[in-house]
């Protein structure tokens, strides 16, 4: 419209073709890597066992050594892992979409503390004991749909930097809550054990885990899916997002009670693996053009890929004491939450 | 107070003995207490409307207020539709808005955010897109991140996502605002466009001069009370101007370009 536009643009940078490329290949290429990981995971630990036989075995229900240990030991937690991994990896991204944030984890919106504290006191007062193996699970579920919407209560409009003041507040005060716990733990032996749970594993947990974590795995993914319109929209602030028909209120109530559904069922399940949901959308974000909608679903399966090859790692460790999954992922994730913050700062140099 | 000029039916190809009515865009009583009292204004297709008045007259309330963004009372009407009844979703695909400061926290690619104007429609119409793209001049960027853009190509990139809707009002909250003098022409050109093609088009904007040039009909707006409505020529006068802005103020609106401007007490040493 301007022929005498003399203030044309430079030339389209070449990288941006692979660029695109690569958009479409994220999905089908982070399926195969969690896939390939699954199967290694599958094939490694303290005894070498011929996985499709012990499988087999297990299917048909054959009672042999092999069908023991791959049906009833690695199986659970190899999927255990692949579940929490993608729950984490998932609700960052999510938050990270909602609260326009590149930092925000579900750790600093306070659910996982809420649910770790709601897990832990099920853990030593004993309460729902109708409800069994649940317990832990509907507690840590539970208490982080409580943190959360503490949060969202003292954040009101759900601006972005109150969010994340209001989540600090939030657990602050449930880290307390969890310390008395601690504190008045029954015994020596209780609290150790409390201890190492909360530092987070999914080794010596059966299926019937699974059994909690994949249903609110799959509730919180769908409910985050549906919102996930709002999420992109929200690159250009909630007036645009508003102005594009999207209702801003009830679309991020709906992202966080879905967050709260996976970062609560995982921690309840698997304790505490800090960094996954924070670095995770991180390393997905340059294949996927830095779009929040396509971020979520290879957010999943890198955070399943993450979780599952961290507890490989786990399991490759000499033996003795070992080393909790939520450990190594945090030794792993803050040198990269250090590159983030490096990078992020360039930025304003 | 609906003004047809000349130049609008002549770019539009209609002869002035068979015209119907184009479609109009009316608002009765808008009120948002204590920011806006009982506005009304009617603007028909082919139209740029410009909201003028000082910094907190209520001119981004207002076009707030149209778009739904903030709750009011009053009407508006398109035609016969009632536009305050309708969903949100319907409400978007009728109107854009191109709020007043756009920034996009991820570093998405020009076609990614040109393509975001399409949810209301939940399509992904690329000629919708590409036309778009094309009537803003940001074709040849499209791939390109929107971070590392200048200014100016990020405002038209914006106003492309709006475009992108193909909204029937495109509501505009002071669009030149921090734009060099090119690139205010270039986007105040393109507006001037799409109410050519028979849309209509509410601007907020604070240059009395472009909006001399450009708009068909003013609505100045002080406390948020409307204190004058009607063409450039009925509205921007010397005396209703520097009363509402409160410094002596000098039109000439025979000068080509119009000039809008305030007398300065003393020269700078």
């Amino acid at each position: 419209m301007n022929p005498q536009d003399n203030r044309k643009h430079g030339a389209i940078n070449p990288d941006t073709l692979a660029k695109e490329r690569m958009t479409t290949w994220a999905i089908p290429a982070s399926v195969l890597i969690m896939l390939a990981t699954a199967a290694l995971s599958l094939g490694i630990g303290s005894t070498p066992v011929d996985v499709l036989a012990g499988l087999g075995d297990w299917l048909t229900g054959a009672a042999t050594p092999a069908a023991l240990i791959i049906g009833d030991i690695r199986l659970p937690r190899t999927a255990l892992a692949l579940a929490v991994g993608a729950a984490l990896g998932l609700s960052g991204a999510a938050l990270q979409g909602l609260l326009r944030n590149p930092l925000a984890d579900p750790g600093i919106t306070g659910a996982s503390q809420g649910a770790a504290l709601g897990a832990a006191t099920v853990f030593y007062f004993g309460l729902f004991p109708q409800l069994g193996e649940m317990a832990p699970a509907a507690a840590g579920l539970t208490g982080a749909g409580v943190a959360l919407i503490l949060m969202l209560w003292l954040a009101g409009s759900a601006q972005a930097s109150t969010v994340i003041l209001a989540g600090l507040a939030i657990s602050t005060v449930t880290g307390a809550a969890l310390a008395a716990v601690l504190n008045f733990a029954p015994n020596p032996y209780a609290m150790q054990e409390l201890v190492f749970w909360l530092l987070g594993s999914v080794s010596e947990r059966g299926l019937d885990h699974l059994v909690v974590l994949l249903p609110a795995l799959l509730l919180g993914g769908l409910i985050i899916w549906r919102q996930r319109r709002l999420l992109v929209a929200l690159t250009l602030g909630e007036q645009v997002a508003q102005s594009l028909g999207l209702n801003f209120a009830r679309g991020s109530r709906q992202v966080v009670l879905g967050a709260a559904l996976l970062v609560g069922a995982s921690v309840a399940v698997a304790g505490n693996i800090g960094f996954v949901g924070l670095i995770v959308p991180h390393l997905v974000r340059p294949f996927v053009g830095y779009r929040p909608d396509r971020l979520l679903v290879p957010s999943a399966l890198m955070g399943a890929t993450l979780v599952c090859a961290a507890d490989i790692c786990v399991r490759l460790l000499p033996p003795g004491r070992e080393l909790k999954l939520g450990v190594l992922t945090a030794l792993i994730g803050a040198p990269l939450l250090f590159w983030l913050i490096w990078k992020e700062r360039k930025q304003w140099l | 107070m609906a003004v047809i000029d000349a130049r609008q039916l002549k770019t539009r190809g209609l002869d002035t003995q068979t015209l119907t009515p184009p479609p109009s865009l009316s608002a009765q009583n808008l009120s948002l207490d204590p920011r806006l009292h009982d506005i009304n204004f009617s603007v028909n297709a082919g139209q740029i409307l410009g909201i003028i008045g000082p910094n907190g007259a209520g001119k981004s309330t207002l076009l707030h207020c149209l778009t739904g963004l903030l709750p009011h009372t009053g009407r508006s009407h398109l035609d016969d539709t009632d536009l305050t009844a309708l969903s949100p979703r319907e409400r978007a695909r009728c109107m854009g808005l191109l709020p007043q400061q756009t920034n996009s926290v991820w570093p998405l690619s020009v076609h990614d955010v040109v393509s975001l104007g399409r949810l209301p429609w939940g399509d992904n119409d690329t000629t919708a897109i590409a036309n778009a793209m094309r009537a803003t001049g940001i074709e040849t960027l499209a791939t390109a991140r929107i971070d590392r853009l200048s200014g100016g190509e990020r405002a038209r990139v914006w106003l492309a996502r709006v475009l992108a809707g193909q909204p029937r009002i495109l509501i505009a909250d002071e669009p030149t605002a921090s734009l060099d003098l090119y690139y205010q022409q270039v986007v105040m050109d393109c507006l001037r466009t799409y109410a050519n093609a028979g849309h209509i088009v509410i601007i907020a904007i604070h240059d009395l001069a472009l909006a001399a040039h450009y708009c068909d009909q003013l609505l100045l707006l002080q406390n948020g009370v409307s204190q004058a409505s009607g063409t450039p020529a009925d509205v921007l006068t010397e005396s209703l101007l520097s009363q509402v802005f409160g410094v002596p103020v000098h039109v000439d609106l025979t000068a080509q370009p119009p000039v809008v401007s305030a007398r300065f007490h003393r020269p700078v040493a």
